[in-house]
């Protein structure tokens, strides 16, 4: 069994990446880390091993980027004023989904993405985590009745 | 149960699009782009064209189906391929005027890297058959040094990687037959008959 064409990866699993992306890391954000993603996935492809989980394999490159990120916004924070507008905004929706996901603990705001956008098995998503599989699903489980419970609120 | 996700649409076009393009562009600047490929449409129906940095590396009819072409070079060349059509615009842009009767030579970088030992000895010399010319496979043969291997450059014919910009098209039977081609026998046809206008 051989890799096939990076751009089928690309064609396949951006889409849903994207939308992991744009859950746990806010609109504009998701595209930077996309990006860096997609640049680190496409270096190292060539010694994936073909039988790899691709969605899992590009998730836990995208956490890698979006914590180098977070780490290095850190070092250097750049006064808001100063962020670039590329001019993109979001759909109708999306801000009040990002708060919702933002007022979940990390843990499980990832697992809800990871699980229900990703669709991941909770074995996988665990490996990501660094938890145990029961753990990954309680996340998840956790976090999805706390977004309900939110969009609840704000539909009343 | 997952509609508190609808504000993530499953497919933004628009963003694929933009995400892709800067993906590209990264990948040629961090020299990741190992294999670049586009289509054109051309008489002799959609072509797919690849070309690694060295130069174009394949011209594929639709024919040979183009998803397993781009399989066969993750496989031989790099799976790093993206469909990136910047750097097959000259090649393109030749092969449009090609069609159109205004140009009877290929000026682009190719890279013969799928045709090794005796395969590629008979490429080089298919270059050296001009515009509107022809030379049976036995001439060939003869040309390469080898009179006796006439089967053996019908197949590095057959299997030539480059067909339009390497004219195996000019290569038929002693007996006056155009023979196969890799993009069929109505394209070898269509491709003599086009040459012979000029």
């Amino acid at each position: 069994m051989s890799l096939p064409p990076f751009e089928q990866v690309v064609d396949e699993h951006g889409p849903r990446v994207l939308r992991v992306c744009r859950a746990i890391l806010g609109y504009h954000e998701a595209e930077d880390v996309w990006s860096e993603t997609f640049l680190a996935a496409l270096q190292a492809y060539p010694q994936l091993d073909p039988h790899a989980n691709i969605e899992a394999w590009l998730v836990t490159i995208a956490k890698r980027k979006a914590i180098d990120r977070y780490r290095s916004a850190a070092r250097n924070p750049v006064p808001a004023a100063e962020l670039p507008d590329d001019g993109e905004s979001p759909p109708e929706g999306y801000d009040e989904l990002w708060s919702a996901m933002k007022s979940l603990p990390a843990q499980q705001r990832e697992a809800v993405a990871y699980h229900h956008l990703a669709g991941l098995p909770y074995a996988e998503i665990a490996e990501i985590l660094g938890n145990s599989e029961a753990a990954a699903r309680r996340a998840s489980s956790d976090g999805m009745k706390k977004l309900r419970a939110i969009y609840q609120g704000v539909s009343r | 149960m997952n509609n508190v996700f609808a504000a993530l649409p499953e497919v933004d076009a628009e963003a694929t699009r933009r995400l892709h393009a800067r993906l590209v562009a990264s990948a040629a600047g961090a020299g990741l782009l190992d294999v670049a490929y586009r289509t054109i449409d051309s008489p002799v129906g959609q072509l797919l064209l690849a070309a690694t940095a060295d130069g174009v590396v394949r011209v594929a009819f639709d024919c040979e189906g183009h998803d397993a072409v781009l399989a066969a070079l993750a496989d031989r060349v790099s799976p790093r391929i993206l469909n990136a059509p910047s750097r097959l615009d000259k090649v393109a842009h030749e092969l449009d005027e090609y069609f159109a009767g205004r140009r009877s030579t290929f000026d682009v970088a190719l890279d013969f890297r799928l045709a090794a030992g005796f395969r590629r000895s008979v490429l080089e010399e298919l270059r050296h058959i001009g515009y509107g010319k022809t030379a049976s496979y036995a001439e060939v043969a003869l040309k390469t040094g080898r009179p006796k291997a006439v089967r053996a450059v019908g197949t590095a014919c057959a299997l030539n990687p480059l067909p339009l910009v390497v004219p195996c098209h000019r290569v038929v039977r002693s007996d006056g037959a155009a023979g196969n081609y890799r993009g069929g026998a109505q394209a070898k046809l269509a491709l003599l008959a086009l040459e012979a206008q000029r």
